[in-house]
């Protein structure tokens, strides 16, 4: 019973780093209705970002994530331009494979900076675990400040896209680009302030799951970057609760199926996962049906 | 205003409050619908929408925008399901049928936002429409069967036959998406036809032209129901083109069918004067 | 209009017989690398691939990225037949290479049709990820299988590798010790093969039929046309060519592991294609061709290659979607149609 806790627990943790992926992934698709493949990439530059400046500058954890933050809001914004403005009107067939291919541009830059070798991440949280029954369960301080992290960013964006002129900004592009245009909104802005949040919380993402996991490599972004897609189809896309649930859920999914049924098999499973949603709940568990108009 | 010569058809009631000409009474009616309803989200986009179409009636479907006309369409065609009532096409039911299946069935269509195949030939989009009627099987195509080059040949004969229609045979190898925009209309009614459907339902087939290709746009559809024996339905805004040609006119507004008759009758009617031509009537003398 | 779509396609098998008589004659003068003459079997390979996934990207126009995916069952289970067969006592090598190359494509035909059903039923970006996963899957999966040879007999266990006899797929520890089955005429055939079923699909009713569907899917059903078919012909078809491939590529080395066919893969095939040209058939070859040879000539960049890839994937995308550039290109079409009409006016 213990060791399925602190599974289950493991699994929550590891699912709130998908959680906030999830959230960056969901505002650019709701928004931009565009699959930002290079969203996971921006994850392993801020964790690498925080890396150097706590390694070889010196500096103190916190400071590091504010640094790492600045740089992919930067990165996320200047992709965005570069890349992806030139072809909103392009099928959605070119974006995406315009999305692969920052994603591996990404992958090769990083590889060329800090080297193929995996860099060794030390924790940003500064406290040990909480011991449970005698040390029978464990919860590290990185599990506490992950899910902490994870339900202060839900309530800030459930906040930021309900309540501000920005925000609602936000939901009317998502609503339709044209009449937002119409409207004084101005789109590009928008959009470009989308990629920023959703990038600066690729960066916290990023040092949260390298203190958890502390291999960094230029693939370390990749995969929980698709898994935090299938996240974020999983609760619903452009659903900020959805990406939440989603990723939480796939996270014990994950850990479970890993510790229960085979460590080779558990990658599998969460895509198995996304397969059975799309197929008998295309919209996810929290979003909403869309109309082809003919 | 248009030198179609237009003789007046005598239009008689048959069952379903509607009407269609007399020549075809006797036969059975390519299109009923009774009591056809839809509701997105708790609204009536088309409500209790009753319509008879004769055997090779031109039948016009008129209403201020945002009717539902566009709407009944994609209800007949199977693109939305109904939530209410039922499209008979040749005397069956399309219950649970999709878009596919209505097409098989006789209904064929084109779009208000054009949806021509853009990447391919004229030639091509034509064969499209005759998917069904001239075949063979994928191993004939892939291995060079002798069904192959015989449905080939019997495609391509067709396919200039039905472009001759409008004169386009000329265009047969130019991109669809390259075309002008009229003869992109023209070319959506080709392949629609290529179907073999025996309701042709056209959705604004006159909307961007100049009046001169309206004329020729009226001639050509009289002259493809006389020649192909087939019903048409047609939503128009042109209110000289749905005066000429239909024969029975429908008016919704609101997802209700406000009047329905001939021309005449919708012509002279209040209600439709009130709801939609009352704007129009300046403009039609 | 007809003889022009003849011509393009006897240039294209005009290049890829050209090419290997290029090879052919090179091999015998001694004047091919050893390097090079390695990579020719690979190369082939690739072209199957990319000309497949052009089937799949450019004429039905869905982003697939699971391709590797089909790739790999087909070599292990090209592996499997044609090791059980040597095992067995089958001494003519070419029966054993023609066997395993039709096992391997039936089998990922049959997973393609698996994973089509249900991944069909979506489109663009959701089809693009589902593919991906599947490929993931399909890898994740192989690894966990065990099969052997014992006495004639095939035994197949899942997580499970205490098995009698000679393993030949070792889970995560891939197939080795395997007979090298292929030949650079095999690879050769297979190319044309694969061109001959693509292009003629392309040019007949069932190639328009998958195109009409790409160019605009409502219009496609309004006409009769079946979408689900003809996407899953598609989709089959491609997988089949991609088997076949992944047998012939499987066979040319003594050991192959599952991690070959990673997600990078199917990347890597996309680069071909886009490069190429998306829907060009002879632009898949050529690309596929050039960009599996490249590195290998210049070996300086074998560091900057998959960033090269990188920038040139966003770089066509960019160039090909520039509306400014687009408008440039569709005049000077144009004004070259106008010439070639008045001269075939005259004739």
């Amino acid at each position: 019973m213990l060791s399925f806790m602190s599974s289950l627990i493991q699994g929550i943790s590891l699912g709130s780093v998908y959680a906030i992926i999830a959230l960056g992934y969901t505002m650019v698709y709701g928004i931009a209705k565009m699959l930002n493949f290079a969203h996971g990439d921006v994850i392993m530059v801020g964790a690498y970002v925080s890396f150097c400046a706590t390694q070889y500058w010196g500096m103190p954890p916190l400071v590091s994530v504010v640094i790492s933050m600045l740089v992919c809001t930067m990165l996320g914004v200047i992709i965005e331009r570069l890349a992806y403005k030139p072809l909103r009107q392009a099928t959605s067939l070119a974006v995406l494979i315009t999305a692969i291919g920052m994603s591996y541009l990404l992958q090769n830059l990083a590889l060329l900076i800090w080297g193929a070798n995996p860099k060794v991440f030390t924790s940003i949280v500064p406290f040990g675990a909480l011991k449970l029954f005698d040390g029978q369960l464990m919860i590290t301080g990185e599990t506490m400040v992950t899910m902490v992290c994870c339900i202060i960013i839900m309530v800030a964006l459930t906040v930021f896209t309900g309540k501000t002129k920005m925000g609602k900004a936000m939901r009317a592009v998502s609503e339709d680009k044209g009449a937002a245009q119409l409207m004084g909104i101005n789109v590009n802005l928008t959009i470009s302030i989308t990629f920023a949040i959703g990038s600066a919380l690729a960066a916290i993402a990023g040092v949260l799951l390298c203190s958890a996991y502390p291999t960094l490599m230029p693939t370390t972004g990749a995969m929980p970057g698709i898994k935090a897609f299938t996240a974020a189809v999983f609760g619903g896309i452009g659903s900020i609760p959805g990406a939440m649930l989603g990723g939480i859920l796939l996270g014990i999914i994950e850990i479970l199926g890993k510790t229960y049924i085979s460590t080779e098999l558990g990658d599998a499973l969460v895509f198995a996962v996304l397969i059975v949603v799309l197929l008998v709940k295309p919209t996810g568990l929290l979003g909403k049906k869309v109309h082809e108009k003919v | 205003m248009s030198n179609v010569k237009k003789q007046a058809t005598k239009m008689v009631a048959v069952p379903s409050h509607s009407i269609v000409p007399e020549r075809d009474v006797d036969s059975r009616p390519v299109l009923e619908t009774r009591h056809l309803g839809i509701e997105f989200g708790g609204l009536k986009a088309v409500d209790d929408f009753n319509l008879t179409i004769g055997r090779t009636e031109i039948a016009g479907l008129i209403g201020p925008n945002g009717a539902g006309k566009t709407t009944v369409f994609n209800l007949l065609t199977k693109v939305y399901q109904p939530t209410t009532g039922t499209v008979l096409v040749n005397g069956r039911d399309t219950a649970g049928m999709n878009i596919v299946q209505a097409n098989k069935l006789g209904l064929a269509r084109t779009f208000q936002n054009i949806r021509l195949f853009g990447n391919m030939t004229v030639e091509d989009n034509v064969r499209i429409g005759l998917h069904n009627q001239i075949k063979y099987d994928t191993v004939s195509g892939i291995f060079r069967l002798p069904h192959f080059w015989q449905g080939e040949k019997k495609q391509h004969e067709k396919t200039m036959e039905l472009l001759s229609i409008f004169n386009m045979q000329d265009m047969a190898d130019a991109k669809a998406g390259s075309l002008p925009y009229g003869a992109q209309r023209r070319l959506e009614i080709v392949r629609a036809l290529a179907t073999n459907p025996s309701l042709l339902l056209l959705d604004e087939p006159a909307a961007g032209m100049n009046p001169h290709e309206t004329a020729e746009l009226m001639e050509n559809i009289v002259r493809i129901r006389d020649q192909f024996q087939i019903a048409v339905l047609l939503i128009e805004h042109d209110m000289n083109l749905v005066m000429g040609i239909c024969e029975g006119i429908c008016v919704l507004n609101f997802g209700k069918v406000i009047a329905k008759g001939t021309p005449e009758e919708i012509q002279r009617n209040p209600v439709v004067i009130e709801a939609y031509l009352g704007k129009q009537k300046e403009a039609d003398k | 209009m007809k003889n022009k779509k003849l011509i393009n396609n006897l240039i294209t098998y005009g290049i890829v017989i050209l090419a290997f008589v290029l090879c052919k004659v090179a091999i015998a003068n001694g004047d091919m690398t050893r390097s090079l003459k390695g990579q020719l079997i690979p190369i082939c390979c690739w072209i199957v691939m990319a000309v497949s996934l052009n089937l799949v990207v450019g004429i039905s126009g869905e982003l697939s990225l699971g391709h590797a995916g089909f790739m790999s069952v087909g070599a292990f289970t090209g592996i499997i037949a044609s090791q059980w067969m040597l095992a067995s006592g089958v001494e003519d090598k070419m029966v054993c290479l023609i066997v395993a190359l039709v096992v391997g494509g039936v089998f990922a035909a049959l997973a393609g049709i698996i994973i089509g059903i249900p991944v069909l039923r979506l489109s663009g970006d959701y089809l693009a990820i589902v593919t991906l996963a599947f490929g993931e899957i399909i890898r994740n999966v192989l690894n966990c299988v065990y099969v052997s040879v014992d006495a004639g007999a095939l035994h197949v266990g899942f997580l499970n590798p205490s098995l009698p006899g000679k393993l030949i797929l070792n889970g995560p520890n891939g197939a080795t010790g395997v007979t090298k089955l292929a030949t650079f005429e095999a690879g050769f055939v297979l190319v044309l093969i694969t061109l001959f079923i693509v292009l003629n699909l392309i040019n007949s009713r069932s190639g328009r039929a998958i195109m009409a569907v790409r160019d605009n899917r409502i219009a496609a059903e309004s006409s009769g046309i079946n979408v689900t078919k003809y996407r899953m012909m598609a989709f089959v078809i491609s997988a089949g060519l991609a088997g076949l491939a992944g047998a012939l590529y499987g066979l040319n080395f003594s050991s192959i592991v599952a991690g070959k066919f990673k997600f990078d893969q199917s990347i890597l095939v996309l680069v071909f294609v886009v490069l190429g040209g998306i829907g060009s058939i002879r632009g898949s070859v050529i690309a596929a061709a050039a960009l599996t040879v490249l590195p290998e000539l210049l070996r300086g960049i074998g560091d900057y290659r998959m960033l090269i890839y990188a920038v040139v994937l966003i770089a066509v995308m960019l160039i090909t979607n520039n509306a400014k550039l687009k408008t440039w290109l569709d005049s000077l079409k144009k004004a070259n149609k106008k010439t070639d009409g008045k001269a075939g006016a005259q004739a």
